[in-house]
Parts: C-alpha cells; structure tokens; sequence
C-alpha cells in the first residue's frame, strides 16, 4: 500500500532515494572505506615507493635476504618482508594493486558495455535477432575460460591488454543475459508502447526508455563482476598468462611465494589478503547497492498475501 | 436479494473495537486504520466500501493475522475470543474453521504446481482428521456447489486449466470446506469481467443463505454494495465515515464523502451527464494533521474539521445509522 | 505519403476500419518457430469513428477491444483489412511513413504507474513528442510542457518531479499532457480511469470531456465498464469475441438494446441503487466466454446465448439494422430482442463453466 502521493512531500528521485538507503548501510561504509583504501594504495603506489626508498624490481640481494638466499619476514626496513628476490613485498603489493584494478575495472566496463548493447538489442528486437543474439552467448558462456585463455595467450604472447580482453570477452554474456531477460520485460510496459505510439525510433526507444530501466541492475552486476575479473587476473598472471615479470601482480606474487610458503610466509599471506580483501569489499558493496536499488524497498508496508494458513 | 435468517442472539458474531493499525516507515509513521469498530452478525452480510488508503484490507487482514510487522491495538473479539491477543498457532486453529478469507486474485493465492483438489484436501487435513478419498469426495461436492460443472473431472486440474470465473469459485469452495462462520472476501470480484462478477456475487449471496455464513465483502464498487449487504460500513483514509444499512446508505447518506461519492459515480442506468468530482486527492497516511480526514475535500468543512476528529455517533432517530461528521445532529 | 493536417469535417469519418482481422500465431519452437494456432483477437471488423464524436468500444476480457485499438494505432500489423485515416490507407505504411500519422492520432493508457517510464522527470516525459518530432527545443519546449500542464491540471513548477511523486490520479493527466502535446486529431483512450479510485475516476472524465470540446478531439473510448461509458460517449459498439455485435448512439443502446449479449451485460452491471438493482432484469450468463483460440462456428455468442436456435450455429449474422430501428442502430443477431421482451433468467449454455 504506497501512501497517495501528497505535492507537499519532498521530492526525492529514484537515484536519491537509493543513496540515502547506501549511505545508511553501515557494511556499505565499512566496504567503499576499504576499497578507497585499496585506490589510494594503487595511486599512491610510488609515493610508497619513494617514502621507503625501494623501487619495485629493486632487488636487495644482500639486504633482502637471509644468508642462505631465504627473504627475509616484516621488519624496519621492510615492512611486509621480501620475496624471493630481495624485493620489497610492500612496494610489489601496491604495484601490483594498479594491475589488479586496472585489469578488473576495465574488464568488467568493457563487458558490461558489450553486454548491455547486445542485451537491449536482443530483448527489443525479438525475434530473429534475439534469437541469433541468445545463441551466440550461450557459445560464449559455455567456452571453457582457462583453457581458451592458454590456447590464445600461447598464439599472441602475453601482455596486460590480452587479459582484459580475454576476460572481458569471457563475461559479457552473462551480462547480456541479464539485460535481456530485463529488456524483455520492460518492453510490455505501457510507456514504452506510448514511445512507439509517439513515433519514437527504435534506437531512441532503446536508449531512453529501456536503458534507464536496465542501469540500477546493470550497475548492481558489475560490482560482482569486478571482483571475479580481479580473480580471474590472478588466476592468469599466477600461470604466466598476463603481466610480463618483472612487473608485479598479486597473482604471480603468488606464483613466485608456492614453492616458499613453508618458509616465507608473509610472502604468501600479503598479496593473497590483498586479493581477498579487495575481493570481499566489492562483493559486500555490491549486496549492498543491490538492497539500495531495489524497487520494492520504495514502498511502505509488506504485507503478503502468501502468509495466508 | 433477500437477506439470509439472521439469528441476532444478542452477542455478534464478529466485534471489532477501536482497531489501530500503524507501520513504521522510513518517511515516518504510517497509520492504515485509526480507530475502527464494527460488528457483523451471525448470517448477516457487511459491506466495507473504500478506496485505496481506506485501510479496508489492512483492518481485515490485521485481525487475521496477515499483517507483519504493524503495531496493532485495539479488540477484535471472534466469538468471544479476542484475536488481535491470539498466539500464532491459536490464530491458524481460526483461521479456515472459524474465518475464512477470500482474495482479489485467485491464481495468486493458489498454488500453480497442485491440482486443485489437492489443495482443498490438504487444507481440510490440515484442520479435521480426514482420509484422503473423504476428502476428495468433501472436494467435490464443494466444487459442484459452487457452481463448477462437472466437478468430478474437475477437481483433478491445475489452476492454469480454470478460467478467473471458476478460480474464484475455486477459492469459495476452499473456504466453505470447514464450514467457517465467518467469511472475508476482499475485492472478490474486481479482477474479473462484469458477467462473470454476477454470478459470483450471486453465489455469495446464495452462501449467505444456504449456509448461514456471515460475510464480509470488501470493495470499492458500490454497486456490488447495493446488491448484496445487509449493512455497509464507508471507510476513508483509516476511519469509518458512515455506518449504515444497505438502503439507507443510498436512499439518505449522510456524510459528506459518501454523498460524494455517490454523486461522482458513473450511472449506467441513467442517462449521462457531467459528473461531480470529489475534488482533490486522498491524504498521506503519514504525519496526519488533525481533524477529519475529509475536510481537506469536504464541501461542508467548519472550522471545527480541521481542529478535531469527528466520534462515529449515531444520527437522531436511527440507531444503526452513524457518521462521522461535526455537521451531522447528534454530534454538533 | 504526406498527410495533411486539415482534420475531416465535423460528422465525417476520420478513422474507417473495413473488415479487419487480427490473429496473433502461437509459436513453438526455439530457433526456427512453426505456428501451430492462432489466437483470433479480431475477425472482421468495420467500424467508422467520426469527427468530432466519441466512440466507445465495449466487452469484456478476450473480446478484442484492445486489439483492435492498437490496429487502429499501428501499433499492430493488420493480419487483413484496412485501417483509413483521414482519407489515407495506413494499413501497410512503413515506420517512416506512418511518422506524419502519429502526429494525428494519440494513446491513453490504462495503467497510471506502468504509463510513465519511472526513471525520467514528467517534464521530460511530456516534452517527448516535441523532442521526438523535432518540434521545439530548449526553452521554448519547457514553456509549451508548462502550459500542457496547466491545462490539464497539474502544477507546472513540478516540472521536475519524477512519476513516483504522483498519485494515480496526476499520473493520469501527465500521460493526458503528453497525448494532447501535437495536438492530435484522434485520441485512443485505452480504459483511462479503470485503474483509477472512485472519487478520481470523475475528475479525469470530465477533463477528457472539457479537452474534447477545447481541442476538436475525437475519441475512441475503450473501457468494460458500461456506466463510465455511457457518460462520456456518443456511439458505443458492443464486441464479443472478436466481432462487433452491437453498435448504435449511447441512448438507443442502453434503452434499446437489441443483441442478447448487450442486455446480459447490462444487466450484470452493479448499480448503486438498491431499488433499481432490484427491480431490472436479471440475465446471468453461465460459464466464461470461449477461448479465441478456437471460436465457435456461427454466430460466437450462441454458446451461451438464451435465445440461441438452429440458425445460430450455423450462421454468422451481420451488422445490419433490426426491422423497425434507425439505419444507425445495428446489431449482429438472427434474433435481435425487442423492447418489450425479457430473457430468460440463468441459461443453462454449453460453454465451459
């Protein structure tokens, strides 16, 4: 039951309304603290760097390791210990953490763009096209990633620019999925049949009417989206298949720290809570800004008609 | 439609005294009904006729025990037995064997993936200790006396196989499985075609007669009203506005929102001319200022309106009429 | 096909339906489909809706009403038929070529809150038909959605509001505004208040009333419910599954009603006088209109007809005036009632109950 509408209440849009919901949510705060704590690292990077005065490839042979070639745990000089090279895992990590949110963010943004486009398409325009369109995702999602991602990388080399491509290209049709199956509800609504009426285009249909309609998910997907992508950015450096060493990454940090957990293992748990982390504050974030945009918390009471004996 | 025998023993049937409703929302307290009382007497048919906000749904569903999450007081006595103060397995117990309720929309309230007789003999085991094959044979005797052919073939279908018509038959043939002594239907009849709506208001009023089953029937459509109640009860914005019965009600109304409405109603018997709006919108439930909750569109409104509330109080020389009005008589 | 925007004289056509037929195929299949049926949502169809006039389509659930409305739009493929407006044959005009059309002829909407797309400002939403056909920008389009606003009753400094800060009744007039914008010529009202409460529904008849009579429009007015019909137009045609089976001015239907169908349904329509709702005949049909998937042979209605006879299964009957009323009053009945004859009371028809 919505309370009729009175003009002297204030006006809040859609947008507004959820924000105020996300600003109240206190695993909301806890995790956008986190990740501004993860950008800040990812910027601040080399003024790290400079403040403790080793570079990332720097390799500190003599300073760095123990006598017998082990790296040395968290001390003074560094703080998060050193890897096998003497390098400063601190430094790597922060180096590192670029990689990782670069890769993610732009992976799933490329993704999301492809998958919205071809999703909205295929939802408004039925038919062959949807038809056509749903097939050529369900070859994509069924494509085994890890074996593709090898079988490509062994062709073209591996570089940064592959593995946003590979795992942008693994992702967009779930993405697409999703916004279809939205695109072809909402176009049964009665505001898009009075675009049709007015005369409107197929293209303007689909960018004023639909697309607003498809964003709140859209946005809600992503934040889910980019923490896989980080994973599956670790999962490609950790066997070679991405950044080209010595450039850090969280994942062939790891790589490097299997054969020294025993011994190292900071070297280990560093770069892997770094992943983990990060992983979970955008997972939490996106709960969260799943809750704020939902429709159904605009309106003021639940009763449900399913409690019914 | 003649009424059915009601046996007014003195005590009714149904009590309902001074029943709030409110919910706490983000925007502030939202107060759905302020202050209701009512009663329905055994075999006797109640109207309650509101627009949405009017709190009519919430009131019923409230004294069920279908509301979560509302602050509730008040007394709604069944049969003695306050309901409103019932522990959740006592209400259940009530529930299909005292009361039993009928919503809007049928397919939602049936399950899509069991045939219907299933349903109804899962319900009456849920409350008799019966065997499968007598309940299925309760089942089909239920269906054909609503009105279903050939319920014997029937009863055995999924509710995607039955029209809106014979779902909401359906749904009267579930709650008159226990023999309940009270039943609520809420806007039975607004999902579903104008010839379709007949025979359904017809079968209530046969229930009303055969069975001796109290109603309540809630809707917005006064002319379902007009041919079916014993008494009507007009709600608006969570409070009663006239209580009265069914001729009364439209031969001489008496409060000004029901005047209203009667006069903006479309007619198809009489031949068309402009119509007179209520003017305005209804309230916000939240933050409600004081007084009557009409007077922002009344045409009558005093001073008096917007300062205090108006007692439900009886109009002089008609004991079972009673508005809610400062201009009314016996409340000035 | 350029259309001109000089209306049809008051009293002549403007939109003509001649013998139109819509049916939507049931599809199966995932990549190549086969049809295996058909719904029949319209067979056969002619109808004039003329300037200046109101012209209501009555029915209940099925009967095609709708159907035929969004025919009259476009915004259906005619399965066969034709579709005139204004002179100018749109039954098979291309999207571009129907663009001068959807300036002329306009859609109502039954749904307040599924109208009106929730995440853009009313503003926005009204001022669409002049973004749309590029009639007026900037400020001088904010000023023209300000004065459609006004005309309909709403306060023009809500311009920026969004449609959830509406209520049923407001949301209504922002989809009126949006309507009457290029000040068209027809405008399709489809059940416009039956989502409306009560004490609303009054409020926007009477404004879609006093816009016609400012504005020249000409309605073509779609509702199930015969008491709001009956007050707001001039002719009403009954249809049933698919076919029109009644059709005269709004007087001689509701006091005249010569189609067995149209005296049921008025009979079943509640009415708010018990003394009256006493004393009028009462025809209640049995079971539920058929499905149009599969319609009966003959007449459709015989089924459940209480006058049905042989005849009736058979053959269909034709729009055609009964003997001894005006050449205006038609009705589609082998049997058409009289004014002094009853029907029987609760028929015992074969349709599925």
């Amino acid at each position: 039951m919505k309370p009729a509408a009175n003009t002297t209440v204030r006006s809040r849009g859609p947008w507004e309304l959820a924000f105020e919901r996300l600003r109240h949510d206190p695993a909301a705060i806890a995790a956008s603290a986190t990740l501004v704590g993860v950008l800040l690292l990812a910027m601040l990077a080399p003024v790290i760097a400079s403040l403790v005065g080793h570079g990332p490839d720097d390799q500190f042979l003599d300073v760095g390791l123990s006598p017998s070639g082990i790296p040395i745990g968290p001390n003074r000089v560094f703080l998060l210990g050193t890897d096998s090279l003497g390098r400063d895992v601190l430094v790597r990590i922060a180096y590192g953490t670029r990689v990782s949110l670069l890769v993610g963010v732009l992976a799933s943004a490329l993704a999301v763009l492809v998958g919205t486009v071809v999703g909205i398409a295929a939802g408004w325009y039925g038919g062959f096209v949807d038809r056509a369109l749903s097939r050529l995702m369900d070859v994509v999602l069924s494509l085994p990633f890890l074996v593709f991602a090898l079988a490509l990388v062994a062709v073209v080399g591996p570089s940064l620019t592959i593995s946003v491509t590979v795992i942008a290209f693994f992702t967009w049709a779930s993405v697409g999925r999703i916004v279809r199956a939205q695109a072809l509800s909402i176009r049964e609504l009665e505001y898009v049949q009075a675009a049709r009426t007015l005369g409107a285009s197929h293209t303007r249909i689909m960018f004023v009417e639909i697309l607003p309609n498809v964003t709140a998910s859209v946005i809600v997907y992503t934040t889910l989206l980019i923490p896989g992508a980080i994973t599956a950015e670790a999962t490609l450096s950790f066997l070679g298949l991405s950044v080209v060493p010595p450039t850090p990454s969280w994942g062939n940090m790891l790589a490097d720290a299997m054969a020294y957990y025993k011994v190292a293992w900071w070297f280990v748990f560093f770069p892997g809570a770094a992943l983990l982390i990060t992983t979970i504050a955008f997972n939490v974030l996106g709960d969260s800004v799943r809750d704020a945009l939902d429709p159904r918390r605009d309106q003021a009471t639940p009763i449900s008609r399913e409690d019914a004996a | 439609m003649t009424p059915g025998s009601a046996q007014t023993s003195g005590a009714p049937l149904l009590d309902v005294r001074d029943l709030r409703v409110a919910f706490s929302t983000p925007d502030g307290v939202l107060e759905a009904v302020c202050g209701l009382s009512f009663s329905v007497d055994r075999g006797h048919v109640l109207g309650i006729v509101g627009e949405s906000g009017s709190g009519k749904s919430v009131a019923t569903q409230t004294m069920v025990g279908l509301t979560r999450g509302a602050r509730v007081t008040g007394e709604a006595l069944f049969e003695g037995r306050n309901l409103l103060a019932m522990s959740p397995d006592e209400l259940r117990s009530v529930r299909g064997r005292g009361i039993a309720m009928v919503f809007q929309n049928p397919l939602s309230s049936l399950h899509p993936l069991y045939r219907i007789g299933w349903q109804i003999v899962e319900m009456i085991q849920a409350h008799e200790k019966v065997t499968k094959a007598q309940g299925r044979a309760r089942a089909i005797e239920l269906l054909g006396l609503v009105g279903i052919s050939r319920p014997d073939r029937r009863v055995d279908d999924y509710p995607h196989q039955f029209s809106g018509g014979m779902l909401q038959r359906a749904m009267i043939a579930m709650a008159l499985a226990l023999h309940p002594r009270l039943l609520v239907a809420d806007e039975p009849t607004t999902a579903l075609d104008v010839t379709v709506q007949a025979q359904i208001i017809r079968l209530l009023g046969r229930v009303q007669q055969e069975f001796g089953t109290a109603i309540i029937l809630i809707t917005h459509d006064l002319g379902v009203i007009a041919e079916v109640a014993d008494e009507v009860i007009v709600m608006y914005a969570g409070r009663a506005m006239e209580v009265a019965p069914r001729r009364e009600l439209f031969i001489a109304p008496s409060h000004p929102y029901t005047r209203g409405l009667l006069h903006a109603i479309p007619r198809a018997d009489l031949a068309g001319g402009r119509l007179t709006p209520i003017p305005g919108q209804p309230p916000s439930l939240i933050a409600r200022p004081p007084g009557c909750p009409f007077h922002p569109r009344c045409t009558e409104a005093v001073e008096r309106c917007s300062r205090e509330a108006p007692p439900l109080a009886a109009l002089p020389g008609a004991v079972r009429h009673m508005s809610s009005c400062w201009l009314t008589e016996g409340n000035a | 096909m350029t259309a001109s925007h000089v209306s049809a004289r008051s009293g002549e056509p403007l939109v003509s339906l001649e013998h139109v037929v819509k049916e939507f195929p049931v599809k199966r299949g995932s990549v190549f489909t086969r049809t295996r049926e058909r719904v029949h949502a319209v067979t056969d169809v002619s109808l004039e809706v003329r300037s200046g006039e109101t012209l209501a389509l009555v029915g209940e659930t099925g009967c095609g009403k709708s159907t035929l409305a969004r025919c009259v739009m476009r915004l259906h493929d005619l399965t066969s038929g034709r579709v005139v407006f204004d002179g100018h044959d749109i039954s098979t005009a291309s999207h571009a070529e129907l663009q001068p059309f959807r300036r002329r002829m306009q859609m109502v909407f039954q749904d307040p809150y599924g109208s009106l797309n929730p995440r853009r400002r009313v503003g926005s939403i009204i001022g669409d038909p002049f973004e749309i056909h590029g009639l007026a920008s900037g400020a001088e389009r904010v000023t023209r959605v300000q004065e459609l606003m006004q005309l309909v009753g709403l306060n023009p400094e809500h311009y920026n509001r969004f449609p959830g800060d509406f209520s049923g009744g407001q949301r209504q007039r922002v989809g009126i505004a949006r309507a009457i914008a290029l000040r068209p010529d027809l405008i399709v009202c489809d059940e416009p208040v039956s989502a409306l409460d009560v004490s609303i529904r009054a409020q926007i008849l009477n404004l879609l009333t006093e816009l016609q009579r400012e504005l020249g429009l000409t309605y073509l007015f779609i509702s199930h419910d015969l008491s709001v019909v009956r007050h707001v137009s001039n002719r009403v045609a009954v249809m049933y599954l698919g076919t029109a089976v009644e059709l005269a001015a709004v007087d001689d239907l509701y006091e005249h009603a010569r189609h067995p169908y149209t005296r049921a349904l008025l009979s079943a329509m509640p009415v708010p006088d018990p003394d009256r709702s006493a004393a009028r005949e009462e025809i209640i049909l049995s079971g539920d209109p058929p499905s149009p998937l599969d319609p009966p042979a003959g007449c459709r209605f015989h089924p459940r007809c209480p006058r049905v006879r042989a005849r009736c299964s058979l053959e269909r009957p034709a729009l055609a005036a009964a003997p001894g009323d005006a050449a205006d009053h038609l009705s589609a009945c082998h049997f058409p009632v009289a004014d002094h004859e009853t029907l029987a009371t609760t028929i015992a028809g074969q349709g599925a109950a």
